[in-house]
């Protein structure tokens, strides 16, 4: 153990109460708010490997997202699942543990998958300050249950992460972006159609009767995309800055304090009966909502549609902020949680 | 022998109360209990280790299926899920004294929408015959374990299979939406959803690959992904497996992900081309066959990008498919490597280790080394884009000791696999097989942590007990005994 890590294992034997474990808190706003004691995991970093052709990266959980960013970018890799940093000002605070716990993917998340679909491993501190390592740094691996994968959402609630393994892929060669003025129905079913296609759709945005597309891949195959389903070609620069501000939220549409819900629905849900402006993206997997409005109400038209409600910004969160589980389920949960953490040391609510 | 079945002791009150419980609950068609009835059931696909199960249930539906689940969970006894039985690792291999809940019967595809390119199915249903079903549409379900002919989507899911194609389309944890799960006391959760995400714990990455240890799944709701247009393969022999590795590598480095990227060394290259005379390069050390899939536009960009790559990386011979029978040729030797190895000796073991790929020279080196030192033969199958090694360790179960020379020699590739920073399986599941092996691979607490997990869905222990997760005990024993380097 490095003497970092030997001090938050000190830190959690010491614990009376839970630990809310923090990076450098850009993602504070996300969750319920936690009850406990904050521990500063954000001194823990530094790119432990990173292997191009092996297609992986490790680093310490306190690693700044833009630093890894950084080092994959200058070997022609990304991390696939675009995470937002939702970092203040303009060098980005966000931590790559804090991308994992808080679990969060940005707009090429339809097409390419979420955070959990590249944790290739993680080590941890669970609550007996006991150092653990599951997964590991292949792609394939079926050893053991798929801890490391759980851990990803789990907003620090079932253990401190010291490192993660992921999985990055080459930038595409070649991107476009279209426009299409299009209704909110029709948007919807034309993103699914084509969703249907071997067409290399890498990200879908649609509000204010304009849908935006994101063609990413080989320099051909974007450019036969382009050629047949037409509409209006956005100039490069343009489409960089419009699409690192959805990733970002900060698009005209997330300015202001009202109230921000987040409806992750089944990508053919019709348009949600709710009032307040609407933005939608992943192919219709993800439909943002603004607006002050009742809680219960948004989430019986979202569980109505086959998916779930979550407060992500604002509003009053003492309506809790992530929609109720089933009762079978939230048993399950907090089995799991206890199995993971039978001290409750990470036990602060937020999630 | 290091592997065995596990053992669970009921006695004969339990044994008479609960058969009769069952007769009561399942029609006579669905319960088998005589031994000739329970012969088939006796072993999955690691057919080394048999044993007979107490019984064998066949529920038609949900009803039926939580019925014996809540029958054995109030008596006490284990119950073991079963597919198709196609495992590698012996995760269906019964328990004595235990129930087969055999889920052969769920075998309808309950809905297929094109739109949302998602397909309902309940745990019976084969793998290829998803597939089939959302042809018509355009798509397919993309994760091909080779066993996809006759292997269930729940069994997939309990070992989260892999296959050929599953470096750029995934495994089946990045293909499954939902589960309806049945726990051991019957209740039934839903985990997952229609959505992408699902609120709470992300409890679908542990059900996926849990191996029938966590619940049984009575219905998958799966991702169905757009057929590529087109599909090329290039063929490239090389004459050194070294070559063959970093050409794997060079590719990667292009910024190319293969829909496909498998190596085969000489004896596997041998032991196929006579079964199905794929036309491979019979003196290479190595080949190496890496497919492009896409638009007609990309294939040709990106299969033009992969000689390029090969050529300089040394290929000796390239070929490029020129049509579709010609490319399923050269396949139909990498699908058909398990049974063309199976002709040329009486019996083969199976490795799957996963490994770091620039550590492979070194492992095939050693494993030659290993191989000779227990005098037995190995050909080695490898999902190079994921570092996927499939040593087939030859033997004769019939010459004594050949068996345990076999097994020994495949924990030592294991633990060489975890040596070199990989892992000890990388899609066929632990089961029974490698239980001695998760010793070397996770500590006494990170087995502690399992187990934990595991009661906090199946607090008796009664879903497929003694499988995947050693005891602390048995991983005693084995330090002191079994892992003699």
């Amino acid at each position: 153990m490095s003497d970092l890590s030997q001090q938050f294992a000190a830190r959690i034997r010491a614990a009376a109460g839970p630990l809310v474990l923090r990076g450098r808190g850009s993602k504070d706003f996300y969750g319920n708010a936690p009850q406990g004691e904050a521990l500063d995991v954000s001194g823990h970093r530094g790119i432990v490997a990173y292997e191009p052709t092996e297609l992986v990266i490790t680093a310490r959980a306190g690693t700044p997202l833009a630093e890894i960013e950084a080092a994959l970018a200058e070997k022609g890799q990304m991390l696939a699942f675009e995470p937002p940093h939702f970092g203040e000002g303009a060098t980005s605070s966000a931590t790559l543990g804090g991308c994992v716990a808080a679990g969060l993917s940005g707009p090429r998340r339809a097409t390419a998958g979420a955070v959990r679909d590249y944790v290739l491993g993680v080590k941890l501190l669970d609550g007996q300050a006991r150092e653990l390592n599951f997964g590991g740094q292949v792609m394939k691996n079926v050893a053991g249950y798929d801890v490391s994968r759980l851990i990803a959402g789990s907003l620090g609630t079932l253990g401190l992460i010291l490192e993660v393994s992921l999985k990055v892929l080459p930038r595409p060669v070649a991107e476009a972006t279209l426009r299409f003025d299009l209704p909110e129905a029709k948007a919807l079913e034309t993103m699914n159609q084509w969703a249907g296609k071997p067409l290399p759709v890498s990200a879908t945005a649609w509000c204010d009767d304009v849908l935006t597309l994101r063609l990413s891949g080989a320099r051909a195959a974007v450019a036969a995309a382009v050629e047949k389903l037409g509409g209006a070609l956005v100039a490069a620069s343009e489409a960089s800055q419009f699409w690192a501000g959805l990733r970002e939220q900060q698009l005209d549409y997330f300015a202001g304090d009202e109230a921000l819900w987040r409806l992750s629905l089944p990508s053919t849900a019709a348009p949600a009966d709710l009032p307040g402006a609407t933005f939608i993206e992943w192919g219709g997997s993800q439909r943002w909502l603004r607006g002050d409005i009742d809680a219960g109400h948004v989430r019986e038209v979202a569980a109505k549609l086959g998916g779930h409600a979550t407060l992500f910004r604002g509003g009053d969160k003492s309506v809790g902020v992530f929609h109720p589980l089933a009762p079978a389920l939230a048993a399950l949960n907090a089995r799991v949680r206890s199995a993971l953490d039978p001290r409750k040391v990470f036990d602060t609510g937020r999630l | 022998m290091h592997a065995h079945p596990p053992e669970h002791r009921i006695d004969e009150d339990t044994r008479s109360a609960v058969l009769a419980e069952l007769a009561a609950l399942l029609p006579a068609s669905a319960l088998l209990v005589d031994f000739e009835d329970l012969k088939p059931y006796e072993c999955d696909g690691l057919t080394a280790y048999r044993q007979l199960p107490m019984a064998v249930a066949l529920p038609a539906d949900e009803a039926q299926a939580v019925a014996v689940l809540r029958a054995c969970h109030r008596h006490g006894v284990p119950v073991v899920a079963r597919g198709a039985g196609t495992g590698l690792s012996g995760g269906a291999t019964p328990v004595n004294d235990g129930v087969v809940l055999s889920l052969a019967r769920f075998m309808r595809i309950l809905e297929v929408d094109p739109l949302a390119r998602t397909a309902r199915v309940q745990p019976g249903v084969r793998n290829t015959a998803i597939s089939e079903a959302a042809a018509p549409f355009g798509l397919y379900y993309a994760p091909d374990p080779s066993s996809q002919i006759a292997c269930t989507i729940g069994g997939n899911v309990a070992e989260n299979s892999g296959g050929v194609h599953c470096l750029k389309y995934g495994l089946t944890v990045h293909n499954i939406l939902k589960l309806r799960v049945a726990l051991i006391d019957g209740e039934i959760v839903e985990i997952g959803g229609d959505a992408l995400d699902g609120p709470g714990y992300d409890l679908l990455a542990v059900m996926v690959g849990s191996e029938g240890m966590l619940g049984v799944v009575l219905e998958a709701t799966v991702k169905l992904t757009p057929k590529p247009q087109v599909a090329q393969v290039v063929m490239a022999s090389f004459d050194d497996v070294i070559k063959a590795g970093n050409a794997v590598a060079d590719i990667i480095a292009a910024g190319i992900i293969p829909a496909g990227l498998e190596m085969m060394d000489k004896p596997a290259t041998a032991a196929v081309e006579d079964f199905v005379h794929a036309g491979y390069d019979l003196s290479a050390e190595a080949i190496l066959l890496a497919e492009s899939d896409g638009t007609p536009e990309e294939v040709a960009e990106e299969i033009a990008a992969m000689r390029a790559v090969l050529e300089k990386a040394g290929a000796r011979e390239l070929r490029v498919s020129q049509n579709e029978a010609e490319r399923l040729k050269f396949w139909a030797g990498r699908k058909a490597a398990f049974p063309a190895v199976g002709r040329i000796t009486p019996d083969y073991l199976c490795m799957d280790g996963t490994i770091p790929r620039k550590h492979l020279a070194h492992v095939l080196t050693e494993i030659a080394r290993l191989a000779q030192r227990y005098g037995l033969r190995c050909a080695n199958v490898f999902h190079a884009g994921d570092g996927n090694l499939h040593p087939l360790i030859m033997f004769d179960a019939s010459v004594p000791d050949e068996l345990e020379r076999a097994t020994e020699l495949g924990s030592r590739i294991l633990e060489l696999s975890v040596d070199v920073g990989g892992t000890i399986t990388g899609e066929h599941g632990v089961g029974i097989e490698k239980v001695q092996q998760m010793c070397v691979q996770f500590s006494r607490e990170e087995l502690e942590a399992f187990h934990a997990l595991k009661e906090a869905f199946d607090p008796k222990r009664l879903l497929n007990p003694g499988k995947a997760v050693p005891t602390p005990r048995r991983c005693s024993e084995y330090r002191l005994t079994g892992s003699a380097k």
